[in-house]
């Protein structure tokens, strides 16, 4: 069975920078696996511009970000395959994979980096009753279709969900020709950023209902109607609150999926909240040798945080390489209580933890004038205001080793959402 | 001229055909749906029924058994996916135990081989995760689960290779009969035949009007099902029921023969012949009694619902199968009826139509008959080395074009150009599970699309989920 060092399971945004920075770190064997036919993963399709402003300082498209990535990891000479999708992983790191060229064949790797990213909620999950017809596409989809391949997928339109990509395609399809008619939102809040709302739906001047969804479609061959109500509370229609819109294309952004069918093959343990691995501050998983970075650990907003944590995760699977994987006893847990929903990682081994560690969360509803506690066992270490935090935008705080080693007796680190106080 | 058409192309339609295919006639299939399985047999709950709930005496209980028996044997050269996972009808309520003696007997005197009552420890043992409530239970060894779709085109390709013609999205809206021919118009042209079968399902009252005088009225009952994700596919290895009530067998939890677990069927009956919408108040009902232990031990997981759907029975009032030739129009033969177990005894029913005509006009047995059916590759079944063998034939066997069901090029490409080929979506997804994983689509539809285009040579705009109407777009983008 052939060998490589680190096995990279994706070669979008995650997976390129996990295997730029594993290679600096220098580590020569090394394998990246994309199941597409381009490396750059989902940016490929988002054409807009607005990727990058973190790192590069400047407006990018999604492939022009992309492509900074790739022409790096070409110069690396880092090897990758196309077309090629991994069948399984083992808990020993033996990756089988399969492509047209080579059939199926077996690599045994020292370590390896999940970077499958994430895909979207479909509408069977969303358990929307009424009819089938064509016309009813995740976002996504219907994204491919417009900026790959150059399709209508309709050309009157109601979405449902606010994710970031429904957002986007609100204007995208606005931009070609077709009438989007309404956004339905069933939370009281968006699951997009502001930035996205501003300028994909209020400058075109379409309507975000908030606390309302599609209670039932109609058409038996093509959509011909939607209906759209208002929500309680408890999430439920409210009776007599119905509005009939008559569309032929409804587009789904309820929310996206990390990928882990294969984490799951290689007893990789997940979090119930994020649906990606629980990992430590390597970004290693409960599996030695075993890492996650991306939207398949928990789904980001910005592709920027996305290369920041992949490029952490590579440096971290190129030590496990090179010095092999011990782990200090000192075990600190993260909680996220009070608004805050989780965090990644949720446990430190203070020992193996860098200078200044990241902790990323999201929290769980709209807060306005609140502030970000960090609490070391029961005191507040951390204390910060922020003017408005919602569960489409991803949160950080920062922890320092020095500041953690100091503390004597330190269990648990917790992160919350408090009022402020001077 | 043909000898015989048959209106329908469902699992009763494809059986029959499949049954007149032995035999030198000249026979045609005439479908308003795109493909086989369009209607009444696209959604069901999947199974291979026994028989023990069936009135003895009855032809559904004949067909029923008889069925069964021929399921699992023309499986063996139509390879179809069938599996004898067995039945449960378990008792939940201690004072309703007696009703299991009722079946029991019943399906004695219906002839059902093996079954036998069990109590909670046996049935415990051999379901776990069955219901603490559980007092006793019927087990049925020879009930199974079968794909649907994947009988009627098993069926529908063998006919096909053996002469048969299908013509699909066509829709029969008279049939007369001048001088013992009967004319049979479409929506697609006249067509002549000397005998007509009458396969048509939830239509199948509409068929048989247009001949007879003797008006019967189908009466549409819808089921709404979910489907979970394939992580329960082994929460129970049998199919379990309640016990049957008046409107059916009840709602039962079972795997799929995809190894997916559906929780199913409501019964609410409908006017309308195409009311297969699903509904919030039934869906929150199945939600609710797969969440409130109904049938099992833990509450099932609602985050793991992929989809949900409805099909319809078609009922007659009586609750019988009229499988007989019209008492007011002579070579016209009705499958009246056809609702659960239908599915079952579809190639009894078939059984029974073929004799009765062949008893009348005694087609000679066609000398070149091809009983075999070239069996579908799914590479996830096979061993690595097989499928490094099917790659080094054919790369597009490398390929994976659904992620979620792990299909590939080479399985998408074989549905399409097989004899009475995909040539929708939904045509490539009952032929190859492709789109019927968990993203439901999301990734492959562009990928499924580019290949049904390239292999039939047809624009992308011309490629639909199921047939005329249901386009997936609407054209190009605006060209700068």
């Amino acid at each position: 069975m052939k060998s490589y060092d680190i096995i990279i399971v994706g070669g979008g945004p995650a997976g390129l920078a996990a295997a730029i920075s594993a290679k600096k770190e220098g580590i020569d064997s090394i394998l990246m696996i994309e199941r597409d036919n381009q490396l750059g993963g989902i940016l490929n399709q988002c054409i807009h511009n607005g990727f990058g402003l973190h790192t590069f300082k400047e407006e990018l498209t999604g492939p022009e970000y992309a492509s900074r990535f790739i022409d790096q990891a070409l110069e690396l000479n880092i090897e990758y395959k196309l077309q090629t999708m991994v069948l399984d992983i083992t808990p020993e790191k033996v990756v089988t994979v399969m492509n047209r060229e080579e059939g199926v064949v077996q690599y045994q790797a020292k370590a390896v980096i999940l970077a499958m990213g994430c895909r979207e909620r479909p509408r069977g999950a969303l358990n929307i009753p009424g009819y089938r017809p064509a016309g009813i596409y995740s976002a996504g989809t219907a994204q491919r279709l417009v900026n790959m391949e150059g399709f209508m997928p309709g050309k009157k339109c109601v979405i449902l969900g606010s994710g970031d990509i429904g957002l986007i395609m609100a204007r995208r399809m606005t931009f070609e020709g077709a009438e989007v008619k309404v956004v339905a939102e069933v939370m009281p809040f968006s699951g997009g950023l502001k930035r996205n709302i501003v300028q994909c739906l209020d400058d075109y001047d379409i309507p975000l209902l908030l606390s309302h969804t599609v209670v039932d479609i109609e058409g038996t061959d093509r959509l011909e109607a939607v209906t759209i109500a208002e929500v309680g509370p408890d999430r439920k229609a409210i009776p007599g609150t119905e509005q009939r819109y008559e569309c032929d294309t409804l587009l789904l952004s309820c929310g996206l999926i990390p990928e882990n069918e294969l984490s799951k093959q290689a007893s990789v343990e997940l979090s119930p909240i994020t649906s990606g691995p629980i990992v430590d501050e390597s970004l290693e998983t409960n599996v030695p040798g075993i890492f996650a970075c991306g939207n398949v650990l928990h789904v980001h907003d910005l592709v920027d945080f996305v290369s920041q944590e992949a490029g952490l995760a590579g440096a971290n699977a190129a030590k496990y390489v090179k010095e092999g994987g011990e782990k200090g006893s000192t075990i600190v847990k993260i909680n996220a209580t009070d608004g805050a929903r989780y965090t990644v990682p949720s446990s430190i081994h203070v020992e193996n933890m860098a200078d200044l560690l990241t902790v990323r969360f999201r929290v769980g509803a709209v807060f306005a004038n609140k502030a970000i506690s960090v609490y070391f066992n029961d005191e507040r270490v951390q204390h910060r205001k922020k003017q408005i935090m919602a569960p489409g935008e991803m949160e950080s705080v920062i922890i320092q080793k020095k500041q953690v080693e100091a503390y004597e007796g330190l269990e648990t680190i917790t992160i919350k959402i408090e009022d402020y106080s001077k | 001229m043909y000898d015989v058409i048959v209106i329908g192309a469902g699992v009763s339609g494809t059986c029959i055909a499949r049954e007149l295919s032995k035999y030198q006639a000249n026979v045609c299939v005439i479908e308003k749906g795109d493909d086989v399985a369009s209607g009444t047999s696209k959604a069901n709950s999947g199974i291979v029924h026994g028989g023990y709930d069936c009135t003895p005496g009855t032809l559904m209980a004949e067909m029923n058994v008889r069925g069964n028996e021929l399921l699992y044997q023309l499986a063996e050269e139509l390879h179809y996916p069938i599996k004898k996972n067995g039945s449960l009808i378990v008792c939940t309520v201690p004072e309703e135990a007696g009703k299991l003696d009722v079946l029991l007997d019943q399906a004695n005197k219906n002839g059902v081989p093996g079954c036998r009552i069990i109590g909670k420890e046996e049935a415990l043992a051999m379901e776990p995760n069955l219901t603490d409530n559980t007092v006793a239970a019927l087990y049925v060894p020879t009930g199974g689960i079968i794909c649907p779709w994947g009988l009627a085109l098993a069926m529908g390709e063998n006919a096909t290779v053996n002469g048969v013609e299908f013509k699909f999205e066509t829709e029969v809206t008279n049939i007369e009969k001048k001088d013992d021919i009967f004319v049979v118009t479409t929506d697609e042209g006249t067509f002549e035949s000397k005998i007509v079968v009458n396969a048509a399902g939830s239509f199948a009252d509409i068929i048989h009007n247009m001949v007879s005088d003797n008006k019967v009225e189908i009466i549409n009952r819808k089921g709404e099902y979910l489907l979970m994700d394939k992580e329960l596919g082994d929460y129970f290895s049998a199919t379990v029921f309640p016990l049957p009530g008046k409107m059916g067998k009840g709602i039962l939890c079972a795997p799929t023969i995809h190894g997916n677990m559906f929780v199913g069927p409501s019964a609410t009956d409908i006017d309308d012949k195409e009311g297969v919408n699903t509904t919030q108040e039934i869906l929150d009902d199945l939600a609710f009694k797969a969440q409130n232990s109904y049938l099992t031990r833990t509450k099932l997981p609602m985050n793991k619902i992929i989809t949900s759907f409805a099909g319809l029975r078609a009922h007659l009032p009586q609750h019988e199968f009229i499988i007989e030739e019209c008492a007011d129009c002579e070579n016209f033969f009705d499958a009246l009826g056809i609702e659960s177990p239908g599915l079952t005894s579809s190639p009894a029913i078939a059984e029974r139509i073929v004799g009765m005509i062949q008893a009348k006009h005694n087609f000679a047995k066609k000398e070149n008959f091809i009983a075999e059916r070239e069996p579908m590759v799914v590479m996830e079944d096979l061993t690595l080395e097989e499928r490094n063998e099917m790659i080094k034939k054919d790369p597009r066997y490398g390929s994976i074009v659904c992620r979620c069901e792990m299909i590939t090029e080479g399985e998408i490409v074989d549905a399409v150009t097989r004899p009475m080929g995909a040539r929708t979506m939904d045509g490539v997804k009952r032929r190859t599970r492709a789109g019927m994983g968990r993203c439901q689509a999301g990734f492959c539809t562009p990928r499924t699309m580019e290949i049904i285009s390239r292999e039939l040579g047809v624009p992308m705009t011309e490629i639909s989920k199921k047939g005329k109407g249901s386009e997936l777009l609407v054209g190009k983008i605006k060209e700068d």
